[in-house]
């Protein structure tokens, strides 16, 4: 069995795969990391995005064994040691962007690939468009799309703080 | 000297933006679905299904699957009948015309002889590895004798067709009819004008974005088995599949419904594979899980809508409504779901006189088996269908009277005067104020600027249509004595138990099920509000019935209108309780002590006692009336419902579509719903939206079809159109209250206004906007095909668009 050694959220791992193991299936069942969900099976969804070194990969549509050596982020991986949420988790709480929170993780990690890639800020329609490939059943999408430009603007450094959301 | 102190909850109780306590978990990849957990020694399972709509089993040959590596068990029909299970139930008895009751065929956990649409399960593999179980699958051999499917309501009810079930030789379930025949004939004998119009509300897949799973395990011990699973009301599937199904007594099996991925109604209902594994746990002495694949989901979770309807209207030469005449065939799919009787009934032709005072209904229901994944309760659940006939119906009306779509509305509004308002199909209205929702909304829409966006918009060569929808819709089914004289075979009350520890902190147990509701924090403001405790000292426990005493679950906006008002009932208990104590420990009579503000006072003394303190005495009953009061405080409460509650509102949507591409783009979406009281806005506005995208879904893209031979053709996320960001626009969503006048909050429900109010104003903004093509009707979902060559027909009366 071909065995592959990843890097997930900072920590080393050597797992045993088969041929057709996916990396989503490494990270549920052989690391015990859930917050990858798989939503559909057609790579569709976005449910299972996760960062594989620059780019958000769908952890659905990647062979384990394409991996070895990758250094991997999940949803687990975001907060801070102490517990503080990444920008963009604490955007989706402050704007009500998650409701069942199935599609969550995949979102979250899907809208952090796309503010870096747009280091100069984002249009709604640009986040709307770049949202393309994760489906929420539940929001509507009107404060996911909200909690993204709140993110953005402390990601990139506009902001020193997440403004508020409208009381 | 009276001390009136702060609330303790200025800040978290009703009305506040309360952020929600479920996110932490969920944002930090805690949350814990079905398909997280992982169970020592578990099995995996693997359901193998039709390939085809309609045929015999005639041999199962399952000895390769066996033989193969890490398999421990292949069941099929013959498994099942030989233990002597039942079959899937269904949870309401529709009685039609002349007393007849509707034809329920069994519904097998597993195809026995025949099957009856792609995806019906034939065979449930078990094995050590979820890939053996997988692999075993294609290894079983099935010969089918292939028969003609019957993929829609026309084939069905085609004469000479084939019966899909012995017991209903016409594949008609049932003719069912409601309000005055009589009386609605002779409302059209003196109309001025009848309109008549006809459309299908497009078939649907609810599409939760967690897939269905289940766990079952079994103690051999104590005999107990317990089934962890995605649904919606874990009591529920604990009734039906203990009773009906497993034959298991409730104190012998535990249903427990974790964090939930969204249902849209889609998981109310008891599906086989909840049986199946639940019982495979126990001949196999070890855990089976199972979790759905979404290819799987598509053709094995309820579907919803899939309603023909014609519909005839009567007016006076002013316009007023006079009479209403509607004839639906309901799809019903290959078996009858737990409610889908009745959603074409009584959660939709009961809704046939909507907020309009037409005086004479006649409706009338023919539902039809055919070879298609079984229809139930989607999101609205009967009341969308209703609420799209009724309003694209009065918008033809308009055009055909040559009367503005508002005023026509406005003339046969029920006023706030007229409430109660009975209406001719059996439902009495407590509250509205249509008018109100309307005008707020017409406000926040500019609809009085829409001409001139229309112009601007022609100028770019687009074409700009405006729709307007006022509906009105109906929660909190209920109450059960009403219910079951219409054929539920359940109560429709709701339970909560409430524990008052003894520092004054305060656990919840609800039958109510949250899966993206927020329960967990709205529950809790209204605790914390009522009791006059922190929000942070209450806790509400939903989705496990070892923990709760009962419960009917999350469905029909329900969950605060009854589970809510359950809440409230059991905490009057405890606050008379504590009364008693605070008498006793001030020495004062009950009757002179007051409960506010967290604290029990002596009315007119400066004296009081804190909520904890009361909760302490009652627990460590050192200086306490023991003789005439027990200790402890806690209480029960089970709530059933005086009526539905009647939300409404008016969603207003624009459109702009390019003649070129037939592209159906909404630029502007506005809603304003009565929900009654509101104890989150934020949570109602999230709700709101949610609901809206899925009608914007329904109206523009999403569609279920199958082919001619029974086939589903959209059957994944690539073939079925989900809305996505860029489907939707930015929402305006507001609310306006009139107070439910007979539950102990106010509230009305606003888990569905959005999915019912929006495909109507979606289409008639579509239609208005292809006005000058002579269009009077696109039927759902309007999609840029079905929009471009609609164009092309009427292209020779194209206006040239401004260049």
């Amino acid at each position: 069995m071909p065995q592959v050694s990843l890097t997930v959220n900072g920590k080393s791992h050597t797992v045993d795969v088969e041929g057709r193991t996916l990396l989503v299936e490494v990270l549920r069942e052989k690391l015990r990391l859930t917050g990858t969900h798989v939503g559909c099976d057609t790579s569709q969804c976005g449910a299972c995005v996760v960062q594989v070194g620059e780019d958000s990969v769908k952890a659905c549509t990647i062979l384990a064994v394409q991996l070895d050596g990758a250094e991997i982020t999940t949803i687990e991986g975001l907060a801070a040691a102490d517990g503080t949420l990444h920008p963009m988790q604490e955007a989706f709480r402050e704007y009500h962007a998650l409701q069942c929170g199935f599609c969550t993780p995949g979102m979250v990690m899907s809208a952090i690939d796309l503010v870096k890639k747009h280091p100069s800020g984002l249009s709604e329609q640009e986040i709307r468009e770049g949202l393309e490939g994760n489906i929420c059943r539940c929001t509507g999408y009107h404060n996911i799309v909200k909690a993204i430009a709140a993110a953005a603007e402390v990601m990139n450094g506009k902001r020193s703080e997440l403004a508020r959301a409208a009381e | 000297m009276n001390v009136t102190l702060p609330s303790a909850v200025s800040s978290g109780g009703i009305g506040a933006r309360v952020r929600r306590k479920e996110d932490l978990r969920f944002l930090a990849g805690r949350g814990r679905y079905t398909d997280d957990l992982v169970r020592p020694g578990q099995l995996h399972g693997w359901v193998l299904r039709s390939p085809h709509a309609h045929a015999s089993i005639d041999a199962i040959n399952d000895a390769a699957a066996r033989a193969m590596p890490g398999v421990r068990a292949v069941y099929t029909a013959r498994d099942i009948e030989a233990a002597g299970l039942g079959g899937v139930p269904c949870g309401w008895q529709v009685t039609g015309k002349g007393g007849k009751v509707m034809a329920e065929p069994p519904h097998p956990v597993l195809a026995s002889g025949k099957v009856r649409h792609v995806g019906d399960p034939v065979a449930f593999i078990v094995a050590e590895t979820r890939a053996q179980a997988r692999d075993a699958a294609e290894a079983v051999e099935v010969s089918y004798g292939v028969l003609p499917a019957l993929p829609d309501i026309g084939s069905a009810i085609a004469p000479g067709a084939v019966a899909l079930h012995d017991g209903a030789p016409d594949n008609l379930c049932f003719d069912w009819e409601i309000g005055d025949q009589a009386a609605t004939d002779a409302a059209f004998a003196r109309a001025h004008k009848v309109v008549r119009f006809e459309t299908t509300n497009n078939r649907l897949v609810p599409n939760a974005m967690e897939p269905r799973a289940a766990i079952g395990e079994f103690d051999p011990d104590s005999g107990e088995y317990t089934l962890t699973t995605t649904s919606q009301n874990p009591h529920v599937i604990r009734l039906l599949m203990g009773a009906f199904v497993l034959k298991l007594s409730e104190h012998k099996l535990r249903v427990v419904a974790p964090d939930v991925g969204g249902g849209f109604g889609s998981k109310i209902y008891h599906y086989a594979e909840e049986a199946l594994v639940t019982w495979a746990a126990g001949q196999l002495r070890q855990p089976v899980r199972w979790t759905c694949e979404r290819s799987e989901s598509f053709v094995s979770d309820a579907h919803g809508r899939d309603h023909v309807t014609t519909a005839e209207l009567a007016l006076d030469a002013d316009g007023r409504f006079l009479g209403l005449r509607v004839q639906t065939l309901a799809n019903m799919g290959a078996y009858l779901s737990t409610f889908a009787p009745a959603v074409p009934t009584y959660l939709s032709a009961t809704l046939l006189a909507g907020c309009y005072t037409t005086p004479a209904i006649h409706g009338q229901v023919k539902a039809v088996f055919t070879s298609t994944v079984p229809v139930d309760a989607y999101r609205g659940a009967g009341r969308p269908e209703t609420t799209y006939l009724l309003e694209r119906l009065v918008d033809v009306a308009a055009r055909e009277m040559g009367m503005d779509r508002l005023e026509i509305r406005r003339r046969n509004f029920i006023q706030p005067s007229q409430f109660p308002y009975q209406t001719p199909v059996a439902l009495q209205y407590d509250s509205g104020d249509y008018e109100a929702t309307l005008r707020q909304a017409l406000d926040a829409a500019d609809y009085a600027g829409f001409e001139a966006r229309r112009a601007e918009a022609k100028a770019r060569g687009m074409l700009r249509g405006i729709g307007v929808s006022t509906y009105l819709e109906a929660c909190g089914i209920a109450p059960s004595k009403l219910v079951g004289q219409l054929g539920a075979r359940a109560g429709l009350y709701e339970v909560a138990n409430i524990r008052v520890h003894p520092t004054g902190s305060v656990s919840v147990f609800t039958g109510t099920h949250s899966h993206g509701q927020g329960h967990e924090t709205s529950f809790a403001q209204l605790v914390a509000e009522q009791l006059g405790v922190p929000i942070d000292m209450v806790e509400i426990v939903h989705g496990d019935t070892a923990k709760i005493p009962f419960g009917m679950g999350t469905y029909g906006s329900r969950s605060l209108a009854v589970g809510g008002a359950a809440m409230v009932k059991a905490m009057d208990k405890i606050i008379a309780k504590g009364r008693k104590i605070a008498a006793h420990l001030m020495e004062a009579s009950v009757e002179d002590i007051e409960f506010a503000d967290g604290r029990f006072r002596v009315a007119g003394t400066d004296r009081s006692k804190a909520f904890a303190e009361i909760s302490m005495a009652a627990y460590v009953p050192h200086d306490y009336p023991i003789e005439e009061l027990e200790p402890g405080l806690e209480e029960t409460a089970f709530y059933d419902p005086k009526n539905f509650t009647y939300p409404g509102g008016c969603h207003i949507c624009e459109v702009e579509i390019d003649p070129e591409t037939g592209g159906v783009e909404v630029v502007k979406f506005t809603a304003c719903d009565d929900v009654g009281r509101v104890i989150n806005p934020m949570i109602v506005e999230g709700q709101i939206q949610g609901g809206v995208a899925q009608g914007i879904g329904q109206a523009l893209i999403e569609n279920t079809v199958y082919d001619s031979e029974g086939q589903l053709l959209s059957a994944s996320f690539n073939d079925y159109a989900m809305p996505r960001a860029a489907t939707v626009p930015e929402f305006t969503v507001l609310t306006s209250t009139t107070l439910c006048t007979h539950n102990p909050l106010g509230v009305k429900g606003c888990g569905e206004v959005g999915a019912i109010g929006s495909p109507p104003a979606v289409m008639n903004a579509v239609v208005d906007a292809l006005r000058d093509y002579g269009v009077t009707h696109v039927e759902m979902p309007a999609t840029p095909v079905k929009i471009w060559s609609i164009i092309q027909q009427g292209g020779a009366a194209l206006p040239q668009a401004a260049e």
